[in-house]
């Protein structure tokens, strides 16, 4: 292995690839912060120079760089606007929205970008020492694994479930859920629930979704509710710094989504949206009572988490990818077909036969994910003064960017009338005071959830495949276990409370 | 609402403008076309995805074009791109709609309201064999290995595929235990969304064979991830001279999956000739010959009016076939 990195070292650091990998995550950091382009479409634009360039490893790190800068700058409209432009970021506006809203965007941007930065460089490691042993656990999940593991994702719900909201959350879980159905699933060769519309044949579009739900009721509120778009602290707003008690609270919260993320991120199947929801949960859940209230009100964990963890696995997919020549998503297929345009083929035999390509590739994300926390920090200031800007300049720019994201992922002009109605649906379920997240939540996850439980169910014949495969059983137990803890903590908190007031 | 959508694309495409750095273009004396832009019905990675990319490739390379665009527009099995095509007919005279096989098997199905033929119909161009293939530590390592296994159990051997019931995938699959004498509506197709996740199941040994493209299979087979153990051509391809035909085991059948590009309905017939002229030369040069070889594609070469008689044959011969096998 050391020779390994002393050959991608010495690739990694040649001129020609330092400049690929700040070139690969300027641009991917930047297009990353508009909503509707996510890594997939900036690497798909990206192809052709990459592989103008010839050499297969700095067309990677200029690929992979795009990657993570992407990933790295997609949370900045979820913080600012509560635009979650791609999937693996709504996790972020959870709690990074409310931190905004409170005249602390500096922060919670400062937060982010740190999140992501160790979220990315412990995934490096991880994937320096661990990769070709991560192989064989990449292949170790079945359908019956993914499906359990959406369910312990779906526990995320948890969170927006507080008190006398528990039925709210779940029926909007389920409408989430129902929603994820209309369309053309993988498993049946008919479109359903699509009341005979061509343009629903593929299914409700996320980011269409993602819009409905958050940015558009957000800039229908900013309207009907003028005193709530003024900033208490105008000047806080651009504030980056973060207190010792919070630099406490988020470190152990980095530390462990980070690795939580890197292995999720390395099954082929799950990624780094169900990363983010897991490690959103995971953390709300075996947070103390306190602070655990604070999630989805803006809690600096609560936005540490999903980054941290998204960041971890966009890294821990280069797993399947390098060591196997397996593409666990829409972006490493893509990264996919860029390397075999470029003549190397991915598998086993690619650290053996082209060690530069596999080493140089990560020594690289090193040196990016250093260049975009040295290239972020300071711009946070100015990128949070976006909130600054006079609500008559501010709600048309979010709709713009609004309308703009969700027309550029279909290129379809239906998607504005489904944006714009379910808009208004939602704005109205906001005043009944239904949450929205649950729905989305349900939306995002319902598809794989559906798919690997009905593969599952071919396979076994049933559902004795939840008896069956004790990791499956495990996942769901852990599932249980993060649903049901929360009140139980609550339960023993009151029994000692009531024990001490007896004792007196 | 046709204004409307015409203002966006300008957007749109000012926006791709900024963002895009578009491959030098070669100025050489064979250029015919300025410019294609590639309408991908699926999402990157796939086989359509490889298509119009490698030919993009080879004749930007090779100077026919100056240069090309692409588009994934992923949807309703291609069907999106399609509607897309068609209702956006008039602005899309520079765009070219790569397609394969699945076209005709959804019309027949009826989830597309169009068919083939409501398009203009450009040229076939190259063919992708079907392939079993099976994990390289796999017991299994001939199609009379996989028939036996498949007898001697038939729910515990599931065969995987990247498409739907009844897609192609499954389509192939039945078809081989057909011609081995098996009854194929008890074949257990596993779909998967994506042929990478459909590759990562068969590694994991959820299921036992996978039936997919050839080409994408010899990437695999190359890193020594996987055995192919049938082709369905009907003699060896070179580009994988060690796996074996279905043919030469025993199983009398085989099967092309042809890839070609459609253009928007109305198309100028000068426009027609020009794409077409663009095709034909194409296979003369090293370029095409380099992204071809490496691919594993086989040149079909079918344009206009022969395009549109081998489309309504293997319509044909499908729909038979998809009657018998109780699909349709």
């Amino acid at each position: 292995m050391f020779e390994g990195i002393v050959i991608g070292l010495t690739t990694a650091l040649s001129f020609t690839n330092i400049a690929m990998v700040l070139g690969g995550v300027l641009i991917g950091t930047f297009i990353g912060m508009l909503p509707g382009l996510g890594p997939m479409s900036i690497i798909a634009i990206m192809i052709p120079v990459a592989i103008s360039i010839g050499d297969p490893s700095a067309a990677l790190i200029l690929l992979a760089g795009v990657y993570y800068g992407a990933i790295f700058g997609g949370s900045t409209s979820s913080i600012l606007i509560n635009a979650p432009g791609v999937a693996s970021t709504v996790a972020s506006s959870f709690d990074g929205y409310p931190l905004a809203r409170k005249g602390k965007a500096g922060k919670a941007l400062t937060v982010a970008a740190i999140a992501s930065f160790a979220g990315g460089t412990i995934g490096a490691i991880l994937l320096m020492v661990f990769a070709p042993m991560l192989a064989s656990v990449a292949l170790l999940f079945h359908s019956a694994e993914y499906f359990a593991l959406m369910v312990v994702g779906l526990s995320a719900i948890a969170a927006f479930a507080g008190t006398g909201k528990v039925a709210k959350a779940l029926l909007m879980t389920v409408l989430g859920l129902m929603m994820a159905t209309v369309g053309e699933g993988a498993l049946f060769n008919m479109p359903r629930f699509t009341m005979g519309i061509m343009d629903l044949q593929s299914g409700f579009g996320f980011i269409t979704l993602a819009m409905a739900m958050f940015a558009l009721p957000e800039a229908i509120y900013l309207v009907l509710d003028p005193k709530r778009s003024k900033n208490e602290a105008g000047a806080k707003i651009r504030d980056l710094r973060i207190s010792r008690n919070e630099a406490h609270q988020i470190a152990p919260v980095i530390g462990r989504q980070s690795i939580q993320g890197f292995l999720i991120g390395v099954l082929p199947g799950a990624g780094a949206t169900i990363a983010s929801f897991l490690g959103y949960a995971v953390e709300r859940n075996i947070a103390p009572k306190g602070e655990q209230e604070e999630f989805g009100k803006g809690s600096v964990k609560g936005l540490a988490a999903p980054e941290a963890a998204n960041n971890a696995a966009c890294t821990g997919s280069f797993v399947p990818l390098l060591t196997l020549g397996i593409p666990g998503s829409g972006t490493t297929a893509i990264l996919l077909g860029a390397l075999i345009a470029l003549n190397v083929s991915p598998g086993p035999r690619l650290m053996v036969d082209q060690p530069e390509i596999f080493w140089s590739v990560i020594i690289s994300m090193y040196i990016g994910n250093v260049a975009l926390l040295i290239l972020n920090l300071p711009l946070i200031p100015y990128i949070a003064r976006i909130l600054a800007v006079p609500r008559t300049y501010l709600i048309p720019f979010i709709l713009f960017f609004t309308m703009m994201g969700a027309y550029i992922g279909q290129n379809n002009a239906t998607e504005l009338l489904i944006l714009v109605g379910f808009g208004v649906v939602a704005t109205i379920l906001r005043f009944a005071d239904y949450p929205l997240a649950p729905l989305l939540i349900g939306f995002i996850l319902g598809s794989m959830l559906e798919d690997n439980f009905s593969r599952a169910m071919q396979l076994y014949d049933g559902i004795g495949f939840i008896f069956e495969r004790p990791m499956t059983m495990g996942l769901l137990m852990i599932a249980a276990i993060l649903v049901l803890l929360p009140s139980y903590r609550a339960r023993r908190a009151r029994l000692r409370a009531r024990g001490v007031a007896d004792g007196d | 609402m046709k204004i409307f959508n015409l203002t966006s694309r300008v957007m749109l495409a000012a926006v791709a403008a900024t963002f895009s750095f578009s491959a030098p273009a070669f100025s050489s004396g064979n250029q015919v076309l300025e410019s294609i832009h590639f309408l991908i019905p699926g999402g990157a990675g796939g086989g359509w995805d490889g298509t119009a990319r490698g030919t993009g490739e080879a004749l930007t390379a090779s100077g026919l074009i100056g240069s090309a665009s692409y588009e994934n527009m992923s949807g309703g099995g291609g069907g999106k791109a399609i509607g897309f095509l068609i209702e956006n007919a008039e602005s899309q005279y520079d765009t070219l709609m790569v397609n394969s096989t699945p076209i005709v098997i959804r019309s027949l199905t009826g989830v597309f309201p169009y068919n083939f033929s409501d398009l203009t119909l450009v040229a076939g161009t190259i063919g992708d064999y079907a392939a079993m293939v099976v994990a390289k530590d796999s017991p299994i390592n001939s199609m009379a290995d996989l028939v036996a296994a498949y007898k001697a159990d038939m729910s515990g051997t599931a065969i995987g595929g990247g498409s739907v019931p009844g897609g192609m995938d499954h389509l192939v699959a039945a078809m081989v235990m057909q011609a081995a004498g098996e009854d194929p509506t008890a074949v257990k197709y596993i779909p998967y969304d994506a042929g990478g996740k459909a590759m990562a199941a068969l590694l994991s040994g959820e299921i036992k064979a996978l039936s997919t493209g050839f080409s994408e299979a010899v990437d695999l087979a190359n890193a020594g991830e996987v055995k192919i153990i049938g082709v369905t051509s009907d003699e060896r391809v070179d580009a994988f001279a060690d796996a074996k035909t279905m043919k030469e085991q025993g199983i009398d059948m085989t099967f092309v999956n042809w890839r070609g590009f459609f253009a928007a309905p109305g198309l100028p017939a000068e426009k027609l000739a020009a794409y077409q002229e663009v095709f034909a030369k194409m296979y003369d040069t090293e370029e095409w010959e380099a992204v071809r070889a490496r691919n594993g594609w086989v040149n079909i070469y079918n344009s206009g009016e022969d395009f549109r008689t081998f489309l309504e044959d293997q319509e044909k011969v499908i729909g038979d076939l998809m009657k018998e096998l109780g699909f349709l």
